[in-house]
Parts: structure tokens; sequence; C-alpha cells
């Protein structure tokens, strides 16, 4: 192996590892900052020595032992922190005694806690939810500062002092490293699950930028709730989310076109939907309503999105199953934003007018004035009613107030196709 | 970043696979769906239960297996969603260790193939 070689290896090594790492660092240090320090320590040490004596059989219990060694060395430093080293010696002691010949199980044995201890307390609520997202891609995704910044188009020094604050905010308010149990628990996993369909959503419709996708944000957040799954495999929402993401993943490869522009779903060449995520998305649905979970709000949004993907043709979709759903969606979970989905499903059951009502009923809503998927709907619904200025007004109004370049573009296109035409319109590709 | 793994070695073996090597794979795969990276997998019967459908010289013509003529075939994939090709690599590594470990005298090979995906049709300007 030449040195790029090993170095690249690390790097593997570290994506694969790391999260475990940190996960049973903390939970013998008590203080996230800290625990990743350690493994970053052992990160040097193996970028140090592994190019010279080559990779180890098992790389994650060589970087866990060497952590180790290093939060000994740090506690010993640290007089000041006499009697966390004492408890430290005697959970080390405690480990000894067991005396497992097998490294990787004695640490598997806990390793699941531990990682779902460390998803709630990267995801704890004293965190502002940049922080949170930041500090789960950081821990959990195995992401570098510089990768988590150019996912979110920030500065990287900008990340670097959000996650250094999001650590300090979590040693100063003491944050127990645990899982939450009884009546907190379904708050805090609703916020877990927040910031994991938060990173999905940034990679699938960016906000802001040049590009209206970000596959590798989306690849990240499928990941993390994978792995949640697994980890809390008996919480409903929990699969209804990697059902929504899963199937919503699906259409990446047809919602662009060769030209960079979005593609609306129903315009989407239904042959470029991945048929792989799509029976994973099914799966994952399966588990969340075999657990009762069907009225969840994840899998109540992943359910509609199902009804997209059983459909094989634009014409074949059960657009009064989606209003059902989204009337179920609108009583649990009520929002601006849901009812103008829901309008959007009404007009596409019921006919474009009935969908015109409900959106128009929309307008006054304070919390969507600047949000450009309403005039976008309304322009769409008018459109279909043949009021060709009203629509293009709309679209330019949408247009303005989109932040992401391409879907402004698209939006343009929209509203030049409405101008001082009476017929219809062909569709944008 | 989505790989197929595709599991290559001589399709006359002297006997199934020893219980441990099988164990041992069942774990990783686990570890694998574990980390959220594993999303597909499966083993593929032998080439005397498969057909060939092959274009040659302007003939279209299906050929019934067995295939003796080939030194490896594949006999398994699996499928990951990884971030790397090194991570890839480092996954095919310790399943051929696994082999090395459980299996002595059996010979193969793991390739990695990427599927393309969305991030590799790069818009064009």
């Amino acid at each position: 192996m030449t040195a790029t070689d090993t170095h690249r290896a690390i790097d593997a090594v570290w994506r694969i590892e790391s999260a475990r790492i940190i996960a049973g660092l903390t939970r013998i240090v008590r203080d996230v900052g800290l625990a990743e320090e350690l493994a970053q320590d052992a990160l040097v040490a193996a970028l140090q020595q592994w190019p010279e004596s080559g990779v180890p059989d098992n790389p994650g219990a060589w970087l866990m032992a060497t952590a180790k060694h290093r939060a000994i060395d740090h506690f010993r430093r640290n007089k000041r922190l006499e009697r966390k080293h004492q408890e430290f010696g005697r959970e080390l002691q405690t480990q000894q005694e067991m005396a497992v010949p097998d490294f990787d199980a004695a640490l598997d044995d806990d390793i699941g806690d531990d990682l779902l201890r460390l998803v709630f307390i990267s995801c704890h609520p004293v965190l502002s939810t940049e922080a949170r997202v930041a500090l789960t891609l950081r821990l959990l995704g195995g992401l570098t500062t510089e990768e988590i910044a150019r996912a979110f188009l920030a500065p990287e020094p900008t990340i670097a002092q959000r996650i250094v604050r999001a650590k300090r905010t979590l040693a100063e308010e003491r944050v127990p490293f645990e899982v939450p149990r009884g009546a907190e628990l379904a708050a805090r996993l609703s916020s877990v699950l927040e910031v994991i369909y938060l990173v999905f959503n940034e990679g699938y419709s960016a906000t802001a930028g040049d590009d209206w996708m970000r596959p590798a944000l989306c690849e990240d957040a499928l990941r993390l709730g994978r792995i949640l799954a697994e980890l809390a495999p008996k919480e409903p929402e929990v699969h209804g989310l990697v059902a929504l993401m899963e199937i919503q993943a699906s259409r990446s490869r047809a919602r662009v076109s060769s030209s960079g522009e979005p593609i609306l779903l129903l315009d989407q060449n239904r042959a470029h939907w991945d048929q792989l995520l799509i029976r994973r998305g099914f799966a994952a649905l399966d588990r969340a309503e075999r657990l009762g979970g069907m009225q969840g709000p994840y899998a109540l949004q992943a359910a509609i999105a199902a009804c997209h993907a059983r459909a094989l043709t634009p014409e074949e979709t059960d657009w009064a199953r989606i209003v059902a759903l989204y009337d179920a969606l609108a009583q649990l979970a009520p929002s601006p934003i849901v009812e103008l989905n829901r309008a959007v499903a009404v007009a596409m059951a019921f006919g474009p007018a009935a969908g015109l009502e409900l959106v128009d009923g929309l307008t006054a809503e304070p919390s969507l004035r600047g949000y450009h998927l309403l005039p976008s709907v309304r322009g769409d619904l008018l459109k279909k009613l043949g009021r060709f200025d009203e629509a293009r007004a709309e679209f330019e109004r949408a247009a303005a107030l989109t932040r992401n370049a391409r879907e402004r573009e698209l939006l343009l296109d929209r509203a030049r196709a409405c101008a001082g035409s009476s017929t219809p319109p062909a569709e944008p590709r | 970043m989505r790989f197929m793994m595709l599991v290559k070695h001589a399709e006359n073996l002297s006997g199934p696979p020893p219980k441990e090597l099988m164990d041992a794979m069942a774990k990783l795969s686990e570890e694998a769906v574990k980390a959220g990276t594993l999303v597909d997998s499966g083993g593929l019967a032998p080439t005397a239960m498969s057909t060939r459908v092959r274009l040659s010289r302007g003939q279209v013509a299906a050929i019934d297996g067995p295939f003796t003529e080939a030194k490896e075939v594949v006999g398994g994939y699996a499928v990951f969603e990884l971030k790397s090709k090194a991570e890839a690599i480092e996954g095919a590594l310790r399943f051929m260790e696994l082999h090395k470990k459980h299996w002595p005298g059996w010979e193969g090979e793991t390739e990695i193939r990427q599927v393309f995906g969305p991030e590799d049709f790069p818009p064009k300007a």
C-alpha cells in the first residue's frame, strides 16, 4: 500500500468507526466534546503510524484502544478532575475484570445503546436546530467540518464555531448521556427525526444556491435514518421517516433534467425512479404499519409518497386517497403548508376550481407570505382554468420569492409560457 | 454513492462454505445493515441453472449452463450506499479477510463496481 492508499483507508475506517468510537468514549468520559477530541487524537496517531506499520487487522479496535489510552493520560494530567478520574478508573477496572478476549464483542454489547445516546445528545433541545444538524452530521455522519460547510454553503469557520459552541453548551448544561424514557422520549425522538429530515430536505430541494439537489446530503440523511431504524426498531415514526426518505430519494434521478432544471413530479419519467429504494420504502412503511404507527406524521407523508410510487402513470394516481391522507395529516399536525398540499391533491381529485378555492383561503395566511410555492401552486391552478394573465403574475411572484436559482428559472419559464397566450401552453420540462 | 460488490470464485468448490464463515458473514452483513450501508444482497444459483442470451456474429442465441469454461463465476452480490470508494474497499477487505480466516484454501475476489447515481450526471451548462 502506498501512503496515499493508507490515508484513503484511514478516511474510510474513520467514516465506518468514528460514531461508535465517539459514542463508546462519551459513555466513559461523560463529555461528548472531550470524547471527540480523544477520538481525533487516535485518528492522528493512526495517520502517523499506519503508513509505516500498515493498517491493523481490526482498525476500529485499534482506534478505540488508542483513544482510551489518551483518555487515561488526559485524566492523569487533570488533577482537578480527580473524582472523575476515580470513577473512570473504576469503569476501566470493571472492564478489565470482564477480561473478554474478543475486544469487539465487549464493545458491541453496549455500543447500540451508546450510539442511540449519542443520537439523542446531538439532537438535544438545549441546542439550536442549526447546531443539532451540524453536530449530528459531524458525530454520527462522520462528516468533516469542511464537508458540512460545503453542504450548507456556509463558511467553514462558522460551522466549526457552531460545533464548538454546541459541545460547550452540552457540557455546561450537564446534559446527561442517556436515552430519554417515558413521556420525554416522544418529544426527544421527534427532535431527532426533525434533524434528520431537515438534512434530507436540504439535499432534496436545496433552499439556496445554484443546484436544485445535493444528493450526497440526501444519502447522509438516509444513512442516519437507517441507522436509527436499527437502533430504535420499535418506534413506528422512525420507520415512517425512513420510508418517506427512501421513496422521495427514489425519484432523485428523474427530477432533474440533463440541463439541471427541476422536473415536477407528474412530468417525471417514472422509468427513472429507483425501484430498489421504492421497495425499501414500502418495506419501511410496512414496519411502521405493523407497529400501529400509520397515524404518525412521517408515516402519513410516506403513505402519500407511496401513492405516487405505486402509480405506474400519473393518471393512475389515487388522488382521493391522497386527499384522505392529507386530511388526516391536517388534523394531526395542522399547518398552512399541509393545507396547501391538500389543496393540490383536491385539485387533482376534484378539479382545479375546487383546489383554487382552498388556495385562495390561504393567501391571507401570514406564515405563507414569503413562501414561493403558494403563488406557484395558485399560478398552476389558474393556468389550468385558462386564466393565463393571472397565472403569469403568480409565477412571476413565485420566481421573485424563491432563493434557488434553478427553481427561479423554471418558474420564469412557466410565466413566459402563459404570457400573451390564450391557448394552453406546453408543460415545461 | 452506490456500489455493487460482485463476489467471484471457482464454481466447483470442494463443498459448502464452513459454518464459521456463514456465521461471520451473517454478523458482518448485520453490522452493515445497522450502519445503514447495506441496501440489497443476494446469492446466485449455480450456472447449471442459468442461461446466457448472446448476440454474436449477427445471431442471437440462448445458451444453457453450466459454463464449465469459466474459471470464476459470480456467486453473489451486495449493493451498498457509501460515502466513498475507499469505504467500499475497506468493506470488501473485511469480507475477504473472513474467507481467509474461515475457509482455508478458498480463492476468489470481490469486484467493486460503482453504480452511477444522479451526482454522476452533472447538468450540462
